[in-house]
């Protein structure tokens, strides 16, 4: 048990999951398998971005949606309007994502809580009217049809469902290890402490504005990176892709896969994928499973898979622990206080 | 000169109806502090029942407008109960969460039983009045005067009932009411209650001049959040003047701007708003 328990969190699995995907397209024989897997990689990458303002800095963005198409309707406008290439229009989407990130984050991370959400929805849904009827730009309700594919190199041809599979891996290996990175940093840690409190951070010394501010900003630039190799792939967008109801799928799967923790978006978008595909006659009526869903989860399980399996984990560690304590205690009488604190608070530093 | 008292009428129009819908809002954000995003699906549902009592139970309209309104009503009370209320002490991403799963679960309850048609609701009141070169649809006027008189009627059960009282002073001091022996769970399954009503009845009195469909409530909802920012959350006079700036402001930006882009109107005033003031216009300090 404890065995499997310690794999689980090691590295080794990480390494296992990762030849596990590339292994993926060599198992599966069915092509509609693994465009399925890619897209879902697509949106895990959209999920990571959401994960760092939203579980790490504790701020609920639903514009995310709105960030995703921007990326999308960069790539399309680029390379269906100005005949540009595809991946300098990929660059060019990672930095409309950025600085429209930074515009909408200076002013709407100056509100807290609530105000936040609601001016995010606000965002969103103005994101999505422009996309709508701005008619000269992004071609209206009609949306954009024939969008550059990513160019290949030498024999790989991204317009084929398994180079395009491994290109997204790789830029999902790439967001996770930047995550990872991230929350291990010193930065991750400040976007922590804002989460638990805006004003135990501030007396600190750390400067909310700022930190907020580049967490949003990393996060719209992950959404509109997202958005630009969905684009890629699926060729066609339209305004759609902005609706809301993009924010409240991603949600979903960061909040199944365990809010603010590294390996949850990726787990959650995965299992909701799968489970979505093997309901498909229900495709259409999926939220009248994924609504309730989502309430049982805040009220009984806000943690999610992985949020859920560390804070059991941490607790039988520390029960573990006390346990061996009170064992010491009996055969030695003479102890040192601070001995079982030390032994706890190393327990609790592995989980 | 007429257009544009055409114009002024058409923004009462609008603004009554938002000031009702943010009302409901309003009212559970005072009580609850949680901004209840499943607000706009519950005015959905209270134009289906509305509708749907009409059309095959053949009912007439005001027996309909008071189904819808106990229907909802209901339907609002068992949210509290079975989502709101165990969520009480959980971090507030919680509940804003809990109320998405909400509407989105409600939106497709009605989408799977009753299809993603638009549909047009009956009204018994199809006649159009003339005053000077004005012209006035009975069902407008029917708007504006019921929800005026229902926000008279909310105010009177406010300030003069018990009940009323109750709330009141739960919105104003939490502390303070359990104190004085105020009863939590009946105060907040009131305000829902209240909340959802209101919102049925604004669906099935704008309802005949707009349509029913599934998404009906999306901009509405957002629309009545930008106004109780505007109005300060929790204010219920704000709710009613906000509601009436964002009426006048769509009609006449429709009209005179452009109407392509009218719903960005009130978004785009929230945006201004809050870029120069991040409290609301009309909220004394910071909450």
């Amino acid at each position: 048990m404890d065995r499997l328990m310690n794999f689980l969190v090691s590295p080794v699995l990480k390494w296992a999951l990762l030849v596990l995907a590339v292994a993926f397209p060599l198992i599966s024989s069915n092509e509609y398998h693994i465009y399925v897997m890619a897209t879902a990689f697509i949106w895990a990458i959209a999920v990571y971005g959401m994960n760092i303002i939203t579980g790490y800095c504790g701020q609920l963005n639903l514009a995310h949606g709105g960030f995703f198409a921007i990326g999308a309707y960069v790539v399309a406008i680029l390379t269906v309007d100005h005949e540009w290439a595809f991946w300098p229009a990929f660059i060019a989407a990672g930095l409309a994502g950025a600085i429209f990130g930074f515009l909408v984050g200076v002013v709407s991370l100056r509100l807290k809580e609530h105000y936040f959400a609601i001016f995010t929805l606000c965002v969103g849904f103005i994101i999505y009217l422009l996309l709508e009827k701005w008619e000269a730009l992004t071609h209206g309700s009609l949306g954009i049809i024939n969008i550059a594919p990513p160019e290949g190199f030498g024999f790989v041809d991204f317009t084929e469902t398994v180079p395009f599979y491994y290109l997204v891996l790789a830029f999902l290996v790439l967001s996770v290890w930047l995550v990872s990175r991230l929350s291990r940093s010193l930065l991750g840690r400040t976007f922590l402490a804002i989460r638990i409190s805006d004003d135990l951070a501030q007396s600190l010394g750390i400067n909310l504005m700022r930190n907020k501010v580049l967490a949003f900003v990393l996060s719209t630039v992950y959404a509109a990176s997202a958005g630009a190799l969905y684009a890629g792939v699926v060729r066609f967008i339209g305004p759609a892709e902005a609706d809301v109801v993009h924010t409240f799928d991603m949600i979903t799967y960061l909040l199944v896969g365990g809010i603010g923790t590294l390996m949850g978006p990726l787990l959650g978008t995965l299992a909701i994928t799968w489970l979505t595909q093997m309901l498909q006659s229900l495709e259409e009526y999926r939220m009248i499973i994924f609504g309730p869903m989502l309430v049982i989860l805040v009220i009984f399980f806000p943690r999610g898979i992985v949020g859920g399996f560390l804070t059991w984990r941490g607790r039988r560690l520390a029960n573990k622990a006390s346990q061996q304590d009170r064992g010491g205690e009996s055969q030695a009488s003479v102890q040192t206080p601070s001995t079982p604190s030390a032994d706890k608070q190393e327990a609790g530093n592995n989980a | 000169m007429d257009l544009f008292l055409q114009q002024v009428l058409n923004g009462l129009t609008l603004g009554s109806i938002y000031g009702l819908v943010a009302l409901g809002l309003t009212l559970v954000y005072g009580i609850l502090h949680v901004p209840n995003f499943a607000h706009g699906a519950l005015y959905m549902v209270g134009a289906y029942v509305a509708y749907f009592t009409m059309v095959d139970l053949g009912l007439n309209y005001w027996l309909a407008m008071i189904a819808a309104g106990a229907v909802v009503a209901i339907l609002s009370v068992l949210c509290e109960r079975l989502v709101f209320h165990p969520l009480r002490h959980a971090p507030p991403i919680h509940d804003k969460i809990a109320a998405i799963g909400i509407l989105l679960f409600l939106e497709a309850v009605v989408q799977m039983y009753w299809g993603a048609d638009f549909r047009r609701m009956p009204t018994p009141y199809t006649e159009i009045l003339h005053f000077g070169g004005l012209t006035i649809p009975a069902q407008r006027l029917l708007i504006i005067a019921g929800a005026f008189g229902l926000m008279g009627a909310l105010h009177l059960y406010l300030k003069k009932t018990m009940t009323g009282a109750t709330i009141i002073a739960m919105a104003q001091n939490r502390e303070g009411a359990f104190l004085v022996g105020i009863d939590a769970n009946r105060v907040a399954m009131m305000t829902f209650a209240i909340a959802g009503m209101l919102a049925a009845v604004g669906a099935t009195l704008f309802a005949p001049i707009n349509l029913v469909y599934p998404a009906m409530g999306h901009l509405l909802i957002m629309k009545a959040f930008v106004i109780i920012i505007l109005g300060g959350m929790g204010s219920i006079p704000g709710a009613i003047v906000g509601g009436l700036i964002i009426g006048f402001a769509e009609a006449l930006g429709g009209f005179y701007i452009s109407n392509e882009y009218k719903d960005v109107i009130a978004f785009a005033l929230l945006v201004v708003i809050l870029s120069v003031k991040p409290t609301g216009l009309f909220t004394k300090g910071v909450r």
